[in-house]
């Protein structure tokens, strides 16, 4: 990794320094007809650079990150798993990045074919026909699913169903979602097996439920074992199942939601579809829901008549949810990934997530505490073990540990139902070799903690900066360059 | 398999590891009923090869606009250095996510820096966050942010705003008890009225509007501030090489599409959305945020900030549920900013406006009057046919000579039938200009003759 820190480009901004370059401008000639107190009077503070001092600069600030391309990466929830090159050789390609989104149907018929044939795909995977590859990522699926299920009590007459019931274990985004489509939450506990408390859920039904968001698997790593029941007794109640397909890469080809179930889902395609998202996006969040709810999917959806592809709106559409037609060059590294894999592969994708998570959790366990040591699915929540809370040492101390030993931590802190959580998901594209030598350095972690190593605390100290004051960056706040008056 | 490393000797390994037999065992305590008994009806795959090939044929089915283009409608054909396509595949950008662990994401969480504070001159706001889905879904944003910090309901939206963002706000405001008014278009321009009251939290315009015309800003933030309202302006960033920025003007929300910073049409998406406000409304704002903090030795290290705005943190009572956001194309988005700095932005500017200049002239000579000749445009341009018919005929007889161009404005605006809009940018060949007054003189003399 890159130690040596990178100037800020407005440091190294030179006056008259240009990379860019466009002949023929004219300002007196551009700016004629235009009225005066609209006009810019000083240009745009932008950095001033030669074009190979900017190469550098970004070429330098890519060496200071950890990436799947430079090692392990087991962000728990995200599975962060090998983005294959060949989709970004044909998403490179003019034929795909020069289409304009307001070109006429009968000039993009190949994209407009890759997107149908993507969503009967992922229609099939998940067992639930009604597709849209509109939402830009998870949550933005979340809120479109939300936004169906409003549409459909509305028709239903029902204004009563406000409550929507979710898991404690549930990611962040699905309260968050539940507030901006209307609904109120109910939190649902898990049980003594990371489950969905059955008891705890039936003290909820009622005719004030709109339905119920459930991970399954859930954020622990545990299939709901109940999931048809409680599919079964959402529905017994009036409301509608949602489920967060974060963690789809466990069951694909194994299971389908809409088999024991679930009436809309998300596909965070950017995770289990293998597109690559760095620094945070771009995602790709279809929803998947059944027959019955397909009509008030957003618009434009794609069908096909007498053999050509074209762009319409569903019957009774939500309406919008962005811009044009979903994240067409996201949606096309993902098809590519699906018709590389096939059926088979697909089903290869969750075997080996799931056998790459057990075979960690089992290398570990005897040095930290698994509050669910059981067969998980495709990843699995640790925690320190007493002793190593004894010794003062915090789950924060061990992911900073980790990045000294040229790891990219777990997710830590998450789930919240599990204390000190620290969450693991290898995925499928991982070695045994790379598993072997996480799981060496988790364990010798584990023993550094309980030998009270002081400088656990002070870790990392191998990287482009020590620990950072996360804090300090709210107290005093910098969120920008300030230039020189 | 595809993508998966380890062998079949390696997998059983594994498997007595874990105290299973098979694969299969692992799924043993799922419900079983519950499990597929088949293999998915997903055609076989395919090797890379093939995989190719395949999609080099469905390429072929399309005939991509770009070079040619005279689309506008919110994307634009720019162009961007090369460095732009090749630092971005640098993989340990492309292959990282989100910097939640500061010390081994410098790199990703200092370009963010380095966006905001561009993003923030660009809109001439204080801050700006480290993006958003696209323009749209950041244009709902703000109208949901000015609802929860005026406490009010009401928005109101100039009808010049994208068809798709003001169809995005409507979709987001529809289930929590919100109004949106639109305020309609006089002479291609927004004629606010008196719909901004005291109930109103937002008032939102579009710079330039959908029709290409440049609207009167002041009167906006004088509208809203007399009402303590939010002014609300959505930009084409482009046009800023020229335009003055709303921050300046004193606008509280600036929001916008970055596809015309380096972003490739791409049929649509990913752009990123971007938004910027003022420092004092920091806690209300979207999104994540990079600043900058030090770390225990005192050096300057970089942090996301105020994540207790954020859903992860909040869950239910969080300023937005936006997690992923578009940060790689936003990158691009960081690197073209960069490689253009204030004079290349100046000049993208400039020769855009000279060749729609260009433009209205020639289609004027050809018969093709501008619809709103009292309004100022930018680099896209609403013209007047005679009929609808003849919109569509000059949009086929640009295809037929391999030009793209002609948005109908019909369809978005009743009684607009026979307007339609061109867009011109730096790309724009000045021999595909004569062309394009050749053909309109064709559709128009046919029309004659007829």
């Amino acid at each position: 990794m890159r130690l040596t820190p990178v100037n800020l480009l407005f440091e190294d901004s030179r006056p008259g320094r240009r990379t860019v370059r466009t002949p023929g401008a004219d300002r007196s000639l551009a700016t004629a007809g235009l009225p005066r107190e609209e006009l810019r009077e000083k240009p745009v503070a932008w950095p001033e650079m030669g074009e190979l001092d900017l190469v550098r600069h970004f070429t330098r600030l890519s060496q200071r990150n950890y990436a799947i391309s430079t090692n392990f990466y087991p962000l728990g929830s995200c599975t962060m798993k090998y983005n294959p090159l060949v989709n970004e050789a044909i998403a490179g390609q003019g034929a795909w990045s020069g289409l304009h989104p307001l070109q006429d149907d009968s000039s993009v018929q190949g994209a407009l074919k890759v997107m149908h044939d993507l969503a009967a795909d992922l229609g099939e995977a998940t067992g639930l026909p009604g597709v849209t590859l509109h939402p830009a990522a998870g949550a933005h699926g979340e809120l479109t699913a939300l936004m169906v299920l409003r549409a459909w009590l509305d028709e239903q007459g029902e204004d009563k169903r406000r409550t929507i019931l979710i898991p404690d274990s549930a990611h962040g985004t699905n309260p968050a979602s539940c507030t901006l489509a209307g609904f109120k939450v109910v939190s649902v506990k898990s049980d003594d097996m990371g489950l969905t408390d059955m008891d705890d859920l039936r003290t909820h039904l009622g005719d004030h439920v709109a339905g119920m968001m459930i991970t399954n698997p859930n954020t622990l790593g545990l299939f709901e074992d109940n999931i048809a029941e409680i599919c079964e007794l959402i529905h017994q109640t009036g409301g509608k199942v949602y489920m967060d397909g974060a963690n789809f890469n466990a069951i694909m080809g194994i299971a389908r939601p809409g088999d024991f179930g679930i009436d809309m889902m998300h596909l965070n395609l950017h995770k289990t579809m293998s597109t690559p998202h760095g620094g945070g996006g771009p995602g790709s969040g279809p929803i998947c829901v059944t027959e019955e709810l397909t009509k008030y999917l957003p618009t434009p959806a794609v069908v096909k008549t007498n053999g050509k592809y074209r762009l319409r709106t569903p019957e009774a559409s939500i309406g919008r949810v962005r811009a044009f037609h979903g994240n067409f060059m996201v949606l096309l590294r993902a098809y590519s990934y699906v018709k590389r894999l096939g059926a088979i592969g697909i089903r290869r994708v969750a075997e080996n997530a799931v056998l790459n998570a057990n075979y960690l959790r089992v290398k570990v366990r005897d040095h930290w505490r698994v509050p669910h040591d059981r067969i998980c699915m495709h990843e699995f929540v640790a925690r320190p073990t007493m002793e190593m809370r004894e010794a003062g040492i915090h789950t924060m101390d061990v992911a900073k540990r980790l990045m000294e030993l040229g790891y990219h931590p777990p997710t830590v802190y998450f789930p919240l139902v599990i204390n000190e959580a620290i969450m693991a998901e290898p995925t499928e594209t991982e070695s045994r070799e790379t598993l072997d030598g996480f799981a060496e350095a988790m364990i010798q972690v584990a023993k550094e903690a309980i030998a009270g190593e002081e400088f656990l605390h002070a870790a990392p100290r191998n990287m482009p900066v020590t620990r950072v004051d996360e804090a300090k960056a709210v107290k005093n706040p910098n969120l920008r360059y300030q230039h020189e008056a | 398999m595809p993508y998966i490393q380890n062998s079949d000797a390696d997998r059983e390994a594994m498997l007595a590891e874990v105290g299973v037999g098979s694969v299969r065992e692992l799924f043993d305590s799922l419900p079983q009923d519950q499990l597929l008994d088949r293999d998915l009806a997903i055609d076989p795959g395919l090797n890379e090869e093939q995989l190719q090939r395949h999609l080099a044929n469905l390429g072929a089915e399309n005939t991509p606009a770009a070079g040619a283009c005279f689309l506008g409608g919110g994307f634009y054909d720019h162009a961007w250095p090369a460095l732009v396509d090749h630092l971005m595949q640098r993989t340990e950008f492309l292959t990282s996510y989100t910097p939640y662990q500061p010390e081994c994401s410098q790199g990703t969480l200092q370009w963010i820096y380095e966006f905001q504070t561009m993003i923030a001159d660009l809109c001439g706001c204080e801050v700006a966050n480290a993006s958003m889905y696209d323009g749209a879904s950041a244009a709902a944003e703000a109208a949901l942010m000015a609802m929860n910090a005026t406490g009010r309901s009401k928005v109101v939206v100039s009808a010049g705003m994208h068809p798709h963002a003001r169809a995005t706000i409507m979709t987001y405001l529809k289930h929590i008890d919100a109004e949106v008014v639109e305020a309609p278009l006089k002479n291609g321009v927004t004629d606010w009225g008196d719909l901004v009251d005291d109930q109103t939290a937002a008032v939102m315009v579009q710079q330039p509007n959908y029709l290409g015309n440049v609207e009167s800003m002041a009167p906006v933030v004088a509208i809203a501030k007399a009402v303590k309202a939010y002014s609300v302006a959505s930009i084409y960033p482009v046009s800023m090489g020229l335009l003055k920025s709303p921050g300046e003007q004193g606008f509280d929300i600036v929001v916008g599409d970055g596809q015309s910073l380096g972003v490739p049409l791409g049929y649509g998406g990913p752009s990123f959305g971007f938004f910027a406000a003022s420092l004092k409304a920091v806690r209300k704002l979207p999104g994540r945020l990079v600043g900058i903090s030090e770390d225990t030795e005192g050096k300057r290290a970089f942090t996301l900030a105020f994540q207790t705005r954020e859903q992860h943190i909040r869950r239910e009572k969080a300023t937005s549920n936006i997690c992923t956001n578009n940060a790689l194309i936003a990158l691009r988005g960081c690197m073209h900013m960069a490689a253009l700095g204030p004079e290349g932005l100046e000049e993208v500017a400039c020769v855009s406006r000279q060749r729609a200049l260009e433009m209205v002239g020639i289609l004027k000579q050809a018969g093709f009057s501008r619809a709103f000749p009292d309004a100022a445009f930018f680099n896209e341009v609403a013209f007047r046919a005679d009929s609808e018919d003849q919109v569509l005929q000059f949009k086929r007889a640009l295809k037929d000579e391999g030009l793209f161009g002609v948005i109908p404005m019909g369809r978005d605006y009743p009684g607009m039938e026979d307007v339609f809009t061109m867009a011109c940018t730096e790309r724009t060949l000045p021999e595909d200009l004569i062309r394009l007054g050749r053909i309109a003189a064709t559709v128009l003399q046919q029309e004659v003759a007829r």
